[in-house]
């Protein structure tokens, strides 16, 4: 699974992207972000507002509970404020 | 059309490209928006727009066919620049074409309301004070909803 990072997000977490195998009990989103802030304190800080978190799943905006599975690019990001 | 780029972009020649040869465009509209030296009553002497590859191009693709779904557009555009740019910088451009006016002007301010939500870039700005994320506004939110539930 590929997680990408952006924005504050990817500064708190320290990369922009990296590969991970996704652990058996992970199936949702939300379980996912769990599962993330178990992985050091710059994931526990970076994921702490979950109001300022938002999901996309293979590019497309996804809520708590979509699924996940091995080989998605998932990425997290906070609100966007282009143009 | 879509575009997301790095360089500057000049309004006339990308206007001029869009119509060409295209005889029933009756009218234009356009949006261009621009770096400001002030935010928050804070000096910005530049900012950084980062982008997420992939998903910014599919989301721009997605909300151009809507918004040609919605009107009966001759032709549209919308480029938006990444990396550092100083006030007084071009950071975004829509183009909209049409036979008649309103629907140049309507789904040029749709694209642009849609783009500020849905697309994923995100603005750091320089300050006196340090680098700051800029953050979303309830504003953009609600210009959007105009657009929700027609």
């Amino acid at each position: 699974m590929k997680l990408m990072y952006f924005a504050w997000l990817r500064q708190k977490i320290g990369c922009g992207s990296e590969e991970r195998e996704l652990p058996a009990h992970v199936a949702t989103v939300e379980q996912m972000l769990l599962w993330l802030e178990t992985l050091g304190p710059g994931y526990r800080t970076a994921l702490a507002d979950r109001k300022s978190i938002r999901v996309a799943v293979n590019h497309e905006y996804v809520g708590a509970g979509y699924p996940v599975k091995q080989g998605d690019e998932i990425a997290l990001f906070p609100p966007v404020t282009g143009g | 059309m879509i575009r997301v780029q790095q360089e500057d972009f000049d309004v006339g020649a990308e206007i001029a490209r869009l119509t060409a040869g295209n005889r029933a465009i009756g009218g234009l509209a356009l949006f261009v928006g621009l770096v400001r030296d002030m935010a928050d009553r804070e000096k910005i002497d530049a900012m950084t727009l980062e982008h997420y590859p992939g998903m910014t191009e599919k989301k721009l693709a997605e909300i151009e066919a809507e918004a040609q779904r919605r009107w009966p557009l001759e032709a549209s555009l919308i480029v938006h620049r990444y990396g550092r740019l100083e006030p007084g910088d071009n950071i975004v451009l829509v183009a909209c074409a049409s036979p008649h006016r309103d629907a140049a002007f309507d789904a040029c301010r749709f694209l642009i309301d849609w783009l500020k939500t849905e697309a994923p870039f995100w603005k750091l700005e320089e300050t006196g004070k340090g680098p700051k994320w800029v953050e979303a506004r309830d504003s953009d939110d609600r210009a959007k909803k105009r657009w929700v539930a027609d």
